[in-house]
């Protein structure tokens, strides 16, 4: 075990400073060091997205990233989007279309849906779906989460017209 | 009770796109968990596991893992013998073995990744740096891994006190088949296998204990979908009374089946947590969830069709193995899942001759158990391809040879072969309704032109049928010491207004938060809004199991439709005196009680407020608390049937199989939400894919597990899920309060054949059977190549 070390980043807009060891993964940071846990873990090693967040406004695992590698760093999390009261416009999406069932993947979809939604046009299903190939579900077949997306998408568009 | 006639006055609560109650929590981040939990002095478990598939213990040495950085405590087997009874799941089946369940292998270890030391520590990075430090000396001893090999004399056995690895053998007959099968003028046969396959929740298993050391009591959070099961396995093992346990399933990141039975690990944390007066939770990982949360299917099943020149079925026998690891899991028993092929193997169709044959055999692998469809994945595989293969021989449609099999609607109800009564069900009309949908004449029309520009296009049916909210008179799993066949509402209105309804039930994304809110309001009145649903918590009622078998919207439905009567009856006869009104002039809706055909009306608020707060307002006799507790049993259970028909192409280069459209056809009675119908449709058949094409626990001849990771036991992703198209067909069930039927594991059971078929019917160019599941590229690539080496 190598020696704690001092970070700075901030998460939804806060700022934080915290000494953690080097060994900690950005999950478990953002989970039991902050008390963020809306961000989930679902396998640690990278493959079924749960634990999705955006750093520096790209996905990235949380479970394959030390907290220490996000020093001065920028971080979204799922808490960082909406709140109950209001949800915003790609929450509710998930809600109106019922693309969430046990709610597990559920943030990590977010975060997903949240990068791919800012940075390329999603013209198709087959865009959309390619994109969420790398965030598991295992209770709604996705079909709903490819609409609410879609919902999504064809509602910026309208905007931007 | 009849219906108040003001019910059908207003809006249908029931039957409602609502959305969902759990959503905005589950959203923003704010669901709770297990793992979520944040407890003072909470510990932290790691467990060593084992490594051999069969193997004895000679001797563990702990000494430098307690000493290690941050451990507290570390247990063995031997530690654990003074705190917990070893329980079994026992069942009245003539020559069933059950088996010791444990929370640390003792003596033995069965599988490999089976729990034989746990480490205790204040951090889990901590407990997991000690587990390198222990010692197992382990001997080796011959590995069980072929199920056939098993079950014969001599073979090496798991449990010696059982004398055999045949955990349980069973025959269901009716009929002279063997006569009727040499006597049949069409005779198709085949050895089937489906192997193993596994849950994977996208959350892991977690379990939190909490003891309570002023009156040595015991929460434990669990990520479960049985809490009641547990909290009396616990009191069993623990040798505790009920009131001071109490298992909670908060937010529950999906089931399936895996988190429906008692574990190790739940009783290992509640025992450390209290011999240690502290908090304990223990987390899986995805390799522990792979190599030790209970698997499923893994049968062979060697079935022969017997058929008249037209195509009518006249006999059906089969012989099945079950390999079912290496513990007859609690509370299911290692019956359930085999002995379940043998119950449904007959399908919708009318056979009149039938024997079926099960063997359930240990295995020196993790332990199978409940998965969503319990057997009829591979009942309706193999009874789907025997229909196609008998269509093919006599030179029909598949979707004709399925429609002069079906039961008719005017047999109902039908006792199948095996014993199971079906009810009315839309067996034919799912057929019609799921081929209208394809456009299946067309489809037929263009498969003709793609197979003669040398494409392998195919198009495959599966049709089923399967018992859901079953009754008290038949269990889930035959002569299990639980009552899996009733359920218990308490509805309370409280001082302020507010509604509480209670179940026994553990929702874990079915959404029953919402779906159990409509069937109360739609009966009590009351708003959506204003009435919260407890479930997942062993003390919401007093006996209660938890939430399997599509059993939670008929029988907790039904439970919550009589209770919430029974309140709704007090509520009037309070707002009669309020309103001075005969209470047969009184509306309940919106949470408020009105005289019809005036403006005159009260809130449930002010009803509340005078039975519990206002004195004076109503006569003593008149003041009853607003609550009532009713169970629900459907005695037998209802017949749920579906058709689902896939399209696909396969890529002759690579073999990869594309699904190009899924339509299910299905009726599971009166909707109560069709949005979350949907869901738990398209949910299924992603699995059901996922068990056609992609997911396989592999093990080797050794017994070790190589799938013990997402990248190698392959779970589709949206890329290979295609888009799908459902159709409702609403036969209320006659036999079922509000005419529910069950449904969530529907999706899960029709998959697997009707991609199977479609597969079949691809290649029928080349001749080649689809037997064997899932079908990977590297299977197809065998196949293809060798019909193609016969050319």
């Amino acid at each position: 075990m190598s020696k704690p070390r001092s970070i700075k980043l901030t998460v939804n807009g806060t700022a934080y400073e915290h000494t953690v060891e080097p060994r900690l993964l950005l999950a478990d940071f953002l989970r039991n060091t902050l008390g963020l846990t809306g961000t989930h873990v679902g396998c640690e090693h990278g493959v079924c997205g749960a634990c999705t967040v955006l750093v520096g406004g790209d996905s990235v695992r949380a479970c394959l990233m030390f907290a220490v590698q996000a020093d001065g760093c920028s971080i979204e999390t799922v808490e960082g989007l909406g709140s109950i009261a209001q949800l915003n416009p790609l929450q509710e999406a998930f809600r109106e279309h019922h693309a969430l069932q046990c709610g597990f993947c559920t943030p990590g979809m977010l975060m997903t849906a949240t990068d791919m939604i800012r940075k390329y046009p999603l013209a198709t299903d087959d865009e959309i779906r390619e994109g969420l190939s790398g965030n598991l579900c295992r209770c709604t077949g996705y079909e709903h989460i490819v609409q609410a997306i879609r919902a999504v998408v064809a509602r910026n568009a309208g905007k931007v017209r | 009770m009849t219906e108040p006639a003001e019910i059908h006055t207003r809006p249908k609560i029931v039957g409602a796109r609502i959305k969902r109650t759990e959503d905005p929590r589950l959203l923003t981040g704010l669901g709770g968990y297990v793992d979520d939990k944040q407890v003072p002095r909470l510990l932290h478990v790691a467990f060593r596991r084992s490594d051999h598939s069969h193997a004895r213990i000679r001797a563990i040495d702990c000494a430098a893992a307690r000493a290690a950085p941050g451990v507290v405590a570390v247990f063995t087997a031997d530690d654990m013998q003074s705190l917990v009874k070893p329980l079994r799941a026992t069942s009245r089946m003539a020559g069933y073995h059950a088996t010791p369940i444990l929370p640390l292998a003792s003596g033995k270890v069965r599988y490999v990744g089976e729990p034989v030391v746990g480490v205790i520590a204040e951090s889990r990075y901590l407990a997991e740096d000690a587990l390198e430090l222990i010692a197992i000396d382990f001997e080796p001893l011959p590995v069980v891994v072929d199920p056939e090999e098993a079950a014969r004399p001599g073979a090496p056995l798991l449990h010696e006190e059982a004398g055999t690895n045949v955990l349980i053998a069973r025959e269901f007959k009716r009929g002279d088949v063997d006569a009727a099968i040499e006597a049949a003028p069409v005779r198709v046969k085949g050895r089937f296998r489906m192997r193993r396959k596994t849950a994977v929740a996208i959350e892991p298993r977690a379990y939190l204990a909490e003891h309570e050391a002023g009156r040595d009591a015991i929460t434990l959070h669990s990520a479960t979908q049985i809490p009641g099961i547990v909290r009396d396995a616990l009191a069993e093992a623990l040798d505790m009374p009920g009131h001071r346990l109490r298992v909670v399933a908060p937010d529950v990141g999906g089931g399936f089946g895996g988190k429906g039975s008692l574990y190790p690990e739940e009783i290992f944390v509640c025992a450390a947590a209290r011999a240690l007066a502290r908090p304990v939770k223990w987390t899986s990982d995805r390799m522990e969830d792979l190599a030790a949360t209970s698997q499923a299917f893994d049968e062979i099943v060697d079935a022969e069709l017997g058929l008249d020149k037209e195509g009518r079925a006249l006999g059906l026998r089969a012989d099945v193995i079950g390999d079912v690891g290496a513990y007859s899991i609690y509370p299911w028993t290692a019956g359930l899942e085999p002995v379940q092929v043998v119950s449904f193997l007959p399908g919708p169709y009318r056979i009149q001759h039938y024997r079926g044959r099960v063997r359930a055999v240990a295995t020196s692998k993790a332990p199978t158990g409940p998965y969503r469809g319990v057997g009829r994945p591979i009942s309706t595989f193999v009874m789907e391809r025997l229909m196609d293969m008998a269509a093919s021989r006599i030179g029909i449609d598949p979707r004709e040879i399925r429609a002069r099999n079906f039961v008719r609607p005017e047999e109902f109800p039908y006792k199948t072969g095996s014993g199971i009564v079906w009810d009315r069900s839309g067996f034919s009309e799912c057929l019609t309704a799921a081929c209208d949908k394809l456009g299946y004449d067309d489809l037929r029309a263009k498969q003709a032109k793609a197979r003669a520009a040398g494409r392998w296009f195919g198009i495959g049916i599966a049709s089923y049928a399967e018992l859901t909210g079953i009754g008290s008179r038949i269990s889930v799993a035959p002569g299990m010491p639980i009552n899996t066949g009733t359920e218990t509402a308490t509805i309370r209105i409280d001082s302020t207004g507010a509604v509480t309804a209670s179940f026994g039930i553990a929702s874990h994304g079915q959404g029953l938060e919402t779906t159990l809110a409509q069937v109360v309001a739609e009966h009590l009145g009351a708003r959506i809004e204003d009435i919260r649903i407890v479930q997942g918590d062993s003390s919401a009622v007093a006996g209660s199991t938890g939430t399997y078998a599509s059993r939670s919207a008929v029988l907790a439905g039904g439970a919550a439709t009589l209770a919430a009567q029974a309140v709704s009856e007090k509520v009037l006869v309070v707002a009669s005196h309020l309103l001075e009104a005969a209470a047969g002039d009184l509306i309940a809706g919106n949470g408020r009680i009105s005289v019809a055909g005036t403006d005159r009306s009260v809130a449930f608020r002010e009803v509340a407020r005078a039975v519990y707060s206002e004195m004076g307002r109503l006569p003593p006799e008149l003041r009853d608390e607003l609550a009532a507790t009713k169970t629900y049993d459907p005695v037998f259970g209802t017949t749920t049937s579906a058709t689902h028909i896939a399209t696909l192409e396969i890529d002759p280069q690579t073999y990869e199989v594309r699904i190009g459209r899924f339509v299910v056809a299905e009726d599971c009675g009166r909707l109560i939400n069709p949005l979350i119908v949907d869901g738990q449709v398209h949910g299924g058949v992603a699995q059901g894919i996922g068990a056609a094409l992609y997911e396989e626990v592999v093990y080797d001849d050794q017994g070790q597990i190589h799938t013990a990771s997402l990248v190698d036991y392959v779970v589709p992703s949206a890329a290979e899920i295609p888009p799908m198209d459902v159709v409702h067909l609403e036969t209320e069930s006659p036999t079922t309060l509000g005419g529910f039927r069950g449904m969530g594991e529907g999706g899960t059971i029709g998959a697997p054949a009707a991609v199977a078929n479609a597969i079949a019917d691809a290649l029928s160019p080349l001749g080649i059977e689809i037997n064997e599941l899932p079908i990977t590229p590297e299977r197809l690539f065998r196949l293809i190549g060798a019909a193609q080496a016969k050319v």
